[in-house]
């Protein structure tokens, strides 16, 4: 992991994930953060691309910059008369305090202790995931389909309105 | 002495990775804990997801010596189902802040304190 190529790589994509994250807290709008939020996820697909993980930052743009944004700005534009503020709560003094320890304590053993080994470049890691999924971990991949389908036929159950729900109310 | 700083510098290993990972977590952990609409606590708790995820991958390509590449590369299979109950946790925390928009009209976590006495 010597090549100018991979270092200036690191540091840009590292660079823009930590700082639109930062923007994401300190925007005003929340449509704002929203759109750093994305940004913030495409440059940590980047990253995951420095480390050969290919697979990995694929579902990272389908997945995270794709369909969870857009769920989210959907989650925005449904809720029209709600506050689009981004403001804190009193709660963000100490969940700065803590945060900071957290990241000092990670930053501290990550540079103390010894990583050696110059580590592996993968080729192509898709079929070997494959073959793990559908082998060793089938199981879990089974019970992981099963809760994404629980978890959306719950979201459409929660928000389905039934029409004794608006004789009620209207 | 500035040989080995500029070597900590230029060679990209583990350590400076998981100082991202640890970063982006921290970071994702003050928003999630520090907003008030619940849209924006559940981005930070996305951008939390985010960082253990890179340090998933990252050890996954730093492995110990003589690892071998399928047992190397079982720490992406654990992003695969990281990744999945992110999108079913996603779908769920945002049907709720529908929900409750529908009865409180509004999402703002201060706001909603019925259960607070």
């Amino acid at each position: 992991m010597e090549s100018p190529g991979i270092v200036l790589g690191f540091y840009l994509l590292a660079g823009l994930t930590l700082g639109s994250g930062g923007l994401v807290f300190l925007a005003r709008n929340l449509l704002h953060s929203l759109a750093f939020l994305v940004i913030s996820f495409l440059s940590m697909a980047g990253l995951f691309l420095t480390l050969s993980a290919d697979f990995i930052a694929m579902a990272q743009i389908l997945i995270y910059a794709g369909s969870i944004s857009v769920l989210m700005v959907f989650a925005v534009m449904l809720t029209p008369l709600a506050s689009r503020d981004n403001s804190n709560s009193i709660y963000v003094f100490p969940a700065l305090i803590s945060a900071g320890g957290i990241a000092s304590f990670v930053a501290f053993i990550a540079w103390d202790t010894d990583w050696s080994g110059p580590g592996t470049d993968f080729d192509s890691t898709i079929g070997t995931i494959g073959q793990l999924l559908l082998g060793k971990y089938v199981l879990a991949f089974e019970i992981a389909s099963v809760l994404l389908l629980f978890a959306l036929v719950g979201a459409i159950m929660l928000v389905h309105q039934r029409d004794e729900d608006s004789e009620g109310t209207s | 002495m500035i040989e080995d700083v500029l070597d900590l510098i230029l060679t990209i290993g583990l350590m400076h990775y998981l100082i991202v990972s640890g970063s982006v977590f921290a970071l994702g952990s003050v928003i999630a804990l520090g907003k008030r609409n619940a849209v924006g606590v559940l981005m930070g708790v996305e951008l939390m997801l985010n960082g253990a995820i890179l340090a998933l991958i990252a050890f996954s390509r730093f492995p110990p010596a003589g690892t071998a590449t399928t047992a190397a590369l079982e720490g992406h299979v654990f992003v695969v189902f990281v990744l999945t109950v992110a999108a079913a946790e996603a779908a769920i925390a945002l049907a709720l802040a529908v929900l409750v928009y529908r009865k409180r009209e509004t999402v703002d976590l201060d706001r909603i304190n019925l259960l607070k006495w």
